[in-house]
């Protein structure tokens, strides 16, 4: 219709779609075509910089695998009883995970409800809280474990502090991020009867937000159960401190890193699993 | 509404229900925090937290807090031959020359003075210390091929002194501490920060004051004869002799190349393999269970188990870093873009098929930009959490900042080193943090502007 009153009207907004859409698209092939050189030159320079070449290492890849697989199908008899061995370092190393994610997990819902805008009981304290969760986030855990292990001797102990403190900053985001998408209509219904902040975000808050917590709080767990192997790797103690000294042993041992390394992909693929069929059920069961 | 008034046979039997769920609910509201309570009680004992009061080195964790943000520096004189020297940490490559001796330092003849923070000084000899302790009196240590002599005021605590024939030591807080053997006598005095960060003892700038340093940065002549003083400055931070610069921002950069390539190499990888195992792209039932089962194993193996095997094949490095985190990241990124391609809408796609468009520009304009908002967020934040991954991964694989970490960690002596390289790191991810959020907040919202 307009453009029978304003002629050319309608051709000239479809040319300018058009050349916009193509600019974007042109704009997209430059990108991506910038970004795969910079994969190539990225790659290229880290082989330079390895101890060993990508191409003369790739025919070695599969021989530690077979070497492992060949020398357990031989003494398949005895892995049983090496997993058996083995299980209360698994024991210890979920034992770590659980207990830093649960702990983390509380200390994250303080974090989130004072770093969360519309939650927090004074605006000054917004800032300072979602700094301290960006350090907690930003700190690697094998840095802190490895400080804690000399400040506080070995054992789980530090790895479990260490995940937990990552645990801190890493669920605080999140759940800050739930929080502030909470409806604010209960809050404010508490308010107007005179809740204090505690008894506002107990029943108001909380009920609204917890199946997203948990959901993201089961997702940390699997996640924490692979950080507390690799501690083990570097001196924590659990199954990571076992692989660790059943591959030095070397070759004609390999049974026992075989039922490590079974014992290691199962439950990570059991709890993978598991929490996955929870988290399904936490946030259907809520629609 | 009046229904359920007057039909007697229902409201008994609803209030049951609601009545059971509601003490259900209770109910949990108990077990849950008890089941909770009693898993962290028993988690305490099989943790051993008891243990950790026979463990704990309060000394360690003093050493670890102290070196962190200051440093030592020993005066030693050799009680033989009478020679003195001053030293960083007393090591050899870090001893000032003796025409540039710090202030705290006079010497006149074969007597060393050393003034200490508090008011204290420490007076070193051939074979005799002095330590005149602030409001305490003086402490005479004697040192001779017989053994080592000491007279001590009265009043002194107990846990500052340790003496033994040959050996004598005394700490005193705030001021420092004076160790004498036969051979030697030694103080150690703390300062706050880390020392020769900006230059090492060989660069002409360490023995110059801030205000030295600024007018030589505009005017004066040219320290050395041919070349700026702004790039000497540079060239000799930058080739630091103790904190090595140049290393340790090559590292910096080799731990962001190795998140760099992991998650961009795994995203190209996995994006192919999501639309096989997707329900709708992919009719064929086996193939797609085989590229799931595949997902599933990646991210099952794990990257410890990935950074063994491609160590034994590749050796310690950057790259073998990056293909570990490829690896998992492959079966994380394909089942993520896998799910989201079940979930887009469909009628895109067939609105397209009605015009006769062919797979290929079906996907392109019907399934990519539907998932595009999806694996660009994903994108971002696994880059973000993978710079500090490859930190880990680096200390396990022996490449980047890892790696410097870990070797500065053994050591247990070179916590200021420590210090810095974790200082790095949490810029590092830090900026990479509000870089991926700046990002994804540009890219989405533009998009859902436009």
């Amino acid at each position: 219709m307009s453009d029978a009153t304003v002629p050319g009207g309608l051709s000239r907004i479809e040319a300018g779609y058009l050349a916009q859409s193509r600019r974007r698209r042109a704009l997209s092939t430059v990108l991506g075509i910038v970004l795969l050189a910079m994969l190539a030159a990225g790659f290229g320079l880290a082989d330079s910089r390895n101890a060993g070449g990508f191409l003369d290492g790739l025919h070695r890849i599969g021989d530690f695998p077979l070497e492992l697989l060949s020398e357990a199908l031989a003494r398949a008899d005895r892995i049983p009883g090496l997993m058996a061995h083995y299980l209360p370092s698994l024991i210890e190393t979920l034992n770590i995970a659980l207990s830093s994610t649960i702990i983390g997990t509380a200390g994250a819902v303080v974090l989130s409800l004072l770093g969360a805008r519309n939650l927090a009981p004074a605006r000054w304290i917004v800032a300072p809280v979602r700094r301290v969760m960006d350090l907690f986030r930003a700190l690697p855990e094998i840095v802190v474990a490895l400080a804690l292990i000399f400040a506080l001797g070995g054992g789980p102990v530090p790895a479990m502090l260490a995940i937990t403190l990552h645990t801190f900053g890493a669920l605080g985001k999140l759940f800050a991020e739930v929080n502030e998408n909470a409806d604010p209509r209960p809050v404010e219904g508490l308010a107007s009867v005179g809740a204090g902040w505690v008894q506002r975000m107990w029943f108001a808050v909380v009920p609204q937000v917890a199946p997203n917590w948990l959901s993201y709080a089961l997702l940390r767990l699997e996640i924490n159960v692979r950080a507390s192997a690799i501690l083990g790797f570097v001196g924590a103690g659990g199954i990571g401190y076992d692989l660790k000294v059943a591959i030095g042993w070397g070759q004609g041992r390999y049974d026992a890193a075989a039922a490590i390394f079974v014992l290691l992909i199962l439950s990570i693929i059991l709890i993978d699993q598991s929490s996955e069929r929870l988290r399904n059920r936490l946030i259907r069961g809520k629609a | 509404m009046s229904t359920v008034a007057t039909d007697p046979t229902l409201l008994p039997r609803t209030e049951r229900t609601i009545l059971s769920r509601f003490s259900r609910r209770r109910l949990m509201g108990f077990v849950l925090p008890l089941t909770v309570l009693a898993y962290l009680v028993y988690a305490a004992f099989a943790l051993d937290v008891a243990g950790l009061a026979g463990r704990f080195r309060p000394e360690n964790a003093v050493v670890l807090l102290n070196d962190s943000w200051s440093y030592r520096t020993h005066v030693t004189t050799d009680n033989r031959s009478g020679e003195t020297t001053v030293a960083i940490k007393g090591e050899r490559r870090a001893s000032y020359d003796a025409t540039h001796l710090p202030g705290w330092v006079s010497r006149t003849g074969e007597t060393t003075r050393v003034a200490l923070p508090d008011g204290s000084a420490v007076t070193l000899s051939p074979g005799q210390a002095r330590f005149d302790i602030a409001g305490r009196g003086t402490v005479n240590v004697t040192a001779g091929p017989h053994g080592v002599t000491a007279t001590v005021p009265d009043g002194l605590p107990a846990d500052w002194l340790s003496a033994s024939n040959t050996r004598f030591d005394i700490t005193v807080p705030g001021a420092g501490r004076l160790s004498v053997t036969k051979s030697r006598s030694e103080v150690q005095r703390r300062a706050f920060g880390w020392a020769m960060w900006f230059f090492d003892l060989q660069s002409p700038f360490h023995y110059m004051s801030w205000p030295e340093i600024g007018r030589a940065l505009v005017s004066g002549p040219e320290i050395r004869p041919g070349q700026s003083n702004l790039s000497a400055m540079l060239g000799d931070w930058w080739h630091n002799g103790m904190w090595h610069h140049d290393m340790v921002f090559q590292a910096l950069f080799e731990t962001l190349l190795m998140a760099f390539l992991g998650t961009f190499g795994a995203a190209i990888i996995g994006l192919p393999l999501a639309f096989l195992a997707a329900r709708n792209f992919d009719p064929l039932g086996p193939a797609r269970f085989a590229v799931r089962r595949l997902f599933d194993f990646l991210r099952g193996v794990d990257g410890l188990i990935w950074t063994i095997i491609l160590s034994r094949a590749f050796g310690p490095g950057p790259l073998t870093g990056s293909l570990a985190i490829l690896l998992t990241d492959t079966g994380t990124f394909g089942k993520l873009f896998s799910e989201s391609l079940e979930n887009i809408d469909e009628r895109q796609i067939e609105g397209l098929r009605s015009t006769g468009a062919n797979a290929l520009q079906r996907g392109r304009f019907g399934v990519l930009p539907q998932i595009a908002p999806v694996i660009v967020s994903q994108l971002l934040y696994m880059l973000e959490s993978n710079t500090r991954g490859a930190t880990v991964i680096g200390a396990l694989v022996g490449g980047g900042i890892g790696l410097l970490l870990t070797q500065a960690m053994i050591t247990q002596t070179n916590w200021e080193d420590v210090s810095y390289y974790i200082v790095l790191v949490l810029m590092l991810v830090m900026t990479m943090d509000s870089l991926s959020g700046w990002l994804r907040q540009k890219l989405l919202k533009g998009k859902d502007n436009a």
